[in-house]
């Protein structure tokens, strides 16, 4: 067989590229600077972000270096989320720069970007090696980050049990990689769902070995996803980290995470689902972990009296509902899933933001600080009622659209079949849960609207913070009620993906 | 110049906005500005929409401009979307002119208050949410302003909420109104389910082909629609909430509970004027409430002290003509009753404002008196007012109420017995009128020395709006001149497009009945006119020539005077047969069903979800062990529950 020099088409991977080399003149500007870039520095991050964005939106669809990197619906829409929340990361970062990270501010913004560069690979991926090198370049700027106060005894557990608990993770995801390698011979996602395709008429069965895979993989990405058992990383290292990296971590981090398992399962795995193919069912399987996710961090919400550890449990009950769209995998699950994420970018990154801009003011992140904060910052307050509203799913606001669609993915593939009416109980589950979580988000509501005496702090927050609120608000209050836009551009996501009608 | 529609709605929502978000950081001029500018601006587009209107031809004269899809969901479609057509353009020019001339005054009127900002921006609010109401193009969006304007009038009622009346008004106008909303929402469901569309157009087109005319379905979609309208435009037996409306500030008064909200329920009613027309038990129903309010009101009217009140009672008793006008199928002339009505009702409140400006906030007309030369201007103004509302002819009201009156007797839906009670109402309206120009601006000056020092005529942004009103209560009437007169009525050509069916419906009439008609209606106007002029005769001889009569009248009369006064007790009776039933019903629901068992169980459940939560924390240790234990045994227990679950 003759050697054959790949088709390398590069300009497919211009945003990529540019955001690398960006995030290098970012390293570089904070250094000639000699430390003293103070906020120059994120604007310059902000400005990359900017083009990166402006980049992705005239690159248009192809594929590139042979059949590696893909340029498709999914990958872009994934792509405009990753740079969305890396953008509100930075934006509401302008606090701590000038409080804490005091020397490494460059460092501290070029990670960030060297993450999302990561994250824009993976969503380009078509192949489980690229795809596994994307998720680690996505996770080791993370582990950096999330240990960034040196001095802060929480951060560097963090730090810590982010980096022992990725690495765990990432070994598990590589040996579920090499088991399906083993039975279909090649890492193309494709090429391998027609290889086990084959394998599976050849044989028969194939006996628990997929299984083996499917659980060695869930575990891996699960951990990315923090649906449970792997999610007690989650509250801690949400605690410990930047606010802003929380955030990050709950968005960016998670929405690739999301990328990788629809391209592994929904596309690659696409045959093993459903209960004919028991006990080789990841549908099942996922279904399980998302009702655990929904009920467990629903549940254990509501005794936080941190709101960074209760927007983590927060996080991995939303990470529930998202699975509920994943595993329903007919044209509507997949859309819903964007959709979801969409919606969730901009309530989430907005929650987190109002956090980091109080945590700024009063160095606190105890629920209690939020007393009385409808009085002394009415706008503030007023804001975060809406992205706490819109996480709960209370309309007309995006997260209640995005609910709605979860759920009616299901509803409507458990009516297809009498095999699938366990579907009807995921939803159900899933519509008790949202009652019980509305508890602890009316409970923030609460606390700074009926409560008798003013808070002492009139916040003032700084310009890019408040630029990061107002995108999260018109995104929450536009695209609750005028989603058309948004609900043209997913429709092309599921047959992108190689979703077959079931 | 089309396109541009969606501008009519959006300007006094910038202002909204703009007003809104920067509460309490603007000072007061920059707030009234904008608010008065945006509204002003929409007034000016509004012009300009309606004379390119005007010029295509009358088939042509529907725009409709659809923002986008709103609602898609299964077979339900709605759009955020606006219908330019001659009624609706009526209504915007009439909701933006005396919007923005309330606006103005409301500068001079609020002056001293302190919650000023909160107040424009409400009010343009408020705007915003009637320009959708009558510019939106299906039953959906229009049900959003009819609840946006609900919810303005809400907080525009209690707006002085430290006041206990006040917020408690506020209250009663929204629980009531709420009892309407209801009927409203299932007619449009029947209205949905049957033609599966809520756009107008389609539903007027293809409501002749669903339903059946004259049957219990379309009969019972538009009564419930007509249960909306009563609670909106406060007619028998939702009428309670308006006089207590008047707890608001007066510009809220004049714009909200006189021209424009209120009348809601009549645009509502002509909009779906093919619906009702193939409804004529509903259409029955529609008159014979609209007459019962306009007299009923009119009686209270006769007896009440405070100025706002007699009014809030004339307002009810006039919205009455105009539900009177389309139970008889004549849209148009209730339509026209709308519009003179916006002007010389919402002069009246304005009037009435600056009295009580001027009257340092005293509002019971047995304290007034004389102040006909301190308060000139206010004097003339109302007085035009007064003589337009009680049909004198050459004043738009005459030529509005005459229509109405006209038709009640000989439209095909109409009865004799539909124009005496127009009749007896009108003599009625004259009589309240002149009666309370005679004790406010006429006779011994009753008030203490402090207020008479401080009577003073208002300033300049208050008086030239009510100038303004008053040219157009006076001319206002002229494009809709009787055929009698051997006019063309301007009116009723320009909103025949919308009201096809009903023009039809009388013209076929017209021709049935002959032109004999020509003498009877001369000779039932003159009747009407003479009546008007004995009941104003008979008010100055009881409260302006011997004022002792009135008193004796009142003696003689105690028991109907006493009834009068109170209202006929409604509120009393409501009380007693709704509300305390409610009250204790919901009281044995609280105390027993809610607190023991409901609240039991709610608290009971969240004590245990509270309780699992905390279980579930102890898992949560911090331990690296102890989250890989878990991590490794979550891995096993899954692969176990999917190889023998």
């Amino acid at each position: 067989m003759e050697f054959q020099l790949p088709e390398y088409n590069l300009r497919m991977m211009l945003p990529e590229i540019f955001l690398f080399l960006w995030a290098l003149v970012v390293f570089l500007f904070d250094l000639l600077s000699k430390r003293r870039s103070e906020s120059a520095v994120g604007y310059l991050t902000l400005l990359g972000l900017l083009i990166c964005g402006g980049l992705l939106a005239t690159t248009g669809y192809g594929r590139g270096f042979g059949n590696m990197f893909f340029s498709e619906p999914m990958a872009l829409f994934f792509k405009i989320i990753f740079l969305g929340s890396a953008f509100m990361a930075v934006g509401s970062s302008f606090g701590i720069i000038k409080q804490k990270i005091v020397n490494h501010r460059g460092e501290y913004f070029g990670l960030i970007l060297l993450s999302t560069v990561g994250m824009m690979f993976l969503a380009s991926s078509q192949e489980l090696l690229s795809l596994w090198i994307g998720l680690e370049l996505t996770t080791i700027p993370l582990f950096i980050l999330a240990a960034f106060f040196k001095d802060d005894k929480l951060s560097v557990e963090a730090g810590i049990k982010y980096f022992v608990f990725g690495a765990f993770s990432s070994a598990l995801l590589l040996y579920g990689f090499s088991f399906l390698y083993g039975m279909s011979g090649t890492t193309e996602i494709v090429a391998m769902k027609m290889n086990l395709a084959a394998l599976f008429i050849a044989n028969g069965s194939l006996g628990v070995v997929p299984l083996v895979a499917m659980v060695m993989i869930i575990a891996g990405l699960g951990f990315k996803l923090s649906l449970p058992p792997f999610h007690q990383w989650a509250p801690d290292v949400y605690e410990g980290s930047p606010t802003p990296i929380a955030a990050f971590l709950s968005v960016g981090s998670k929405a690739a995470g999301l990328v990788a398992f629809a391209k592994i399962f929904v596309n690659g795995l696409w045959a093993f689902w459903g209960a004919e193919m028991a006990p080789n069912d990841w549908g099942y399987l996922t279904g399980i972990l998302a009702c655990a996710a929904m009920i467990y961090g629903n549940v254990v919400a509501i005794r936080q009296t941190n709101i960074k550890r209760m927007l983590a449990y927060s996080s991995i009950a939303q990470a529930g509902y998202i699975m509920i769209g994943m595993v329903a995998v007919n044209e509507w699950g997949l859309e819903a899933v964007a959709f979801y994420v969409f919606a969730y970018l901009f309530a989430n990154m907005g929650a987190f933001a109002i956090v980091a801009i109080v945590e700024d003011k009063t160095g606190s992140c105890q629920i209690g600080t939020y007393r009385g904060l409808s009085q002394s910052s009415p706008g503030l307050a007023a804001c975060m009622a809406v992205f706490l509203l819109s996480l709960a799913g209370i309309p007309p606001l995006a997260g209640f659209l995005a609910k709605y669609k979860v759920f009616a993915a299901a509803i409507s593939l458990a009516g297809q079949s009498q095999d699938y009416t366990w579907l009807y109980w995921l939803a159900g589950v899933g519509l008790l849960t949202t009652v019980f979580a509305l508890y602890y988000y009316v409970n923030i509501i609460k606390q700074m609207y009926f409560s008798a005496e003013e808070s002492p702090y009139r916040i003032k927050p700084n310009a890019p913070a408040v630029a990061v609120v107002a995108i999260g608000l018109i995104g929450v209050v536009l695209f609750g009620i005028y989603a058309e836009p948004i609900l043209q551009f997913v429709k092309d996501i599921p047959a992108a993906a190689g979703v077959i009608p079931r | 110049m089309f396109e541009y529609l969606y501008l009519v709605p959006i300007l006094p929502l910038a202002g909204f906005l703009i007003n809104g978000l920067l509460l309490g950081r603007l000072p007061r001029p920059v707030v009234s500005f904008v608010a008065c500018t945006t509204v002003g601006l929409s007034f000016i587009v509004s012009l300009l929409l309606f004379f390119e209107l005007k010029e295509l031809p009358v088939e042509a004269r529907v725009i409709e401009q659809v923002l986008f899809p709103w609602i898609s969901a299964g077979s339900l479609h709605a759009n955020i979307g606006f219908l330019l057509d001659p009624l609706s353009a009526v209504m915007i020019l009439v909701v933006t002119g005396v919007g923005f001339l309330i606006h103005i005054y409301s500068i001079g009127y609020m002056h001293h208050d302190p919650c000023f900002g909160r107040y424009f921006t409400y009010m343009n609010l408020f705007m915003f949410s009637m320009l959708v109401l009558v510019l939106a193009d299906n039953y959906l969006f229009m049900f959003v302003g009819w609840e946006g304007v609900g919810l303005c009038s809400y907080l525009l009622i209690g707006f002085w909420y430290e006041k206990q009346s006040a917020s408690d008004a506020g209250k009663k106008a929204f629980i009531v109104n709420r009892i309407g909303d209801f009927g409203f929402l299932i007619g449009m469901f029947i209205i949905f389910w049957q033609v599966g569309s809520l756009d107008f157009r389609t539903v007027m087109q293809t409501a002749p082909e669903v339903f059946v005319a004259g049957g219990a379905l379309i009969t019972a979609a538009c009564l419930l629609m007509f249960v909306g309208a009563i609670g909106k435009s406060a007619q028998i037996p939702l009428f309670v909430w308006l006089p207590d409306a008047m707890e608001g500030p007066t510009p809220v008064s004049a714009l909200i509970h006189a021209a424009t909200m209120v009348t809601a329920g009549v645009y509502m009613i002509a909009r779906s004027n093919v619906l009702y027309l193939m409804a004529p038990d509903a259409l029955m129903v529609v008159a014979i409430i609209g007459g019962a309010t306009a007299l009923f009101a009119a009686t209270i009217g006769l007896a009440q002290n405070d100025i706002k009140r007699v009014l809030a009672y004339s307002t009810v008793s006039q919205l009455g003509y105009m539900f009177l006008a389309c139970g008889v199928a004549s849209f148009t002339a209730g339509i026209f009753h709308l519009m003179t009505h916006a002007f010389f009702k919402a002069l009246l409140f304005l009037a009435a404002g600056s009295v009580i400006h001027a009257m340092s906030n005293e509002q019971d007309m047995r304290k007034m008196g004389g102040l006909k030369k301190y308060v000139p201007i206010t004097y003339a103004t109302m007085l035009i007012a007064t003589l337009t509302i009680s049909g004198i002819p050459g004043f738009s009201g005459f030529f509005s109420k005459d229509e109405i009156l006209w038709k009640a007797f000989s439209s095909p839906y109409g009865h004799p017995i539909l124009w005496v009670i127009g009749f007896v109402t009108a003599g009625l309206t004259a009589f309240y009128m002149f009666r309370l120009i005679y004790l406010t601006f006429h006779g011994r000056e009753r008030m203490d020395d402090h207020t008479r020092k401080h009577l003073h005529e208002s300033p300049k942004s208050m008086t030239v709006p009510l100038m303004a009103l008053a040219a157009l209560s006076v001319v206002g009437g002229f494009v809709g001149m009787p055929h009698l007169f051997g006019v063309t009525n301007y009116f009723e050509h320009w909103l025949e497009p919308v009201m096809a069916g009903a023009s039809q419906d009388a013209a076929s009439h017209a021709l049935a009945a002959g032109g004999g008609d020509t003498g009877l209606e001369l000779g039932l106007m003159f009747a009407s006119v003479l009546l008007v002029l004995v009941a104003i005769f008979m008010a100055r001889k009881f409260y302006h020539q011997k004022p002792e009569l009135a008193t004796q009248m009142c003696e003689r009369l105690s028991g109907v005077h006493r009834i009068l006064l109170n209202k006929y007790y409604v509120d009393e009776i409501y009380g007693a047969v709704v509300v305390r039933p409610l009250v204790n019903g919901s009281k044995f629901l609280w105390r027993i069903v809610d607190v023991l068992f409901i609240d039991g169980f709610l608290n009971g459940l969240a004590t245990v979800y509270s309780d699992i939560s905390q279980l579930l924390r102890t898992g949560q240790t911090g331990r690296v062990r102890t989250y890989a234990t878990v991590f490794v045994t979550g891995v096993a227990v899954i692969l176990a529950l999917m190889l023998f679950g």
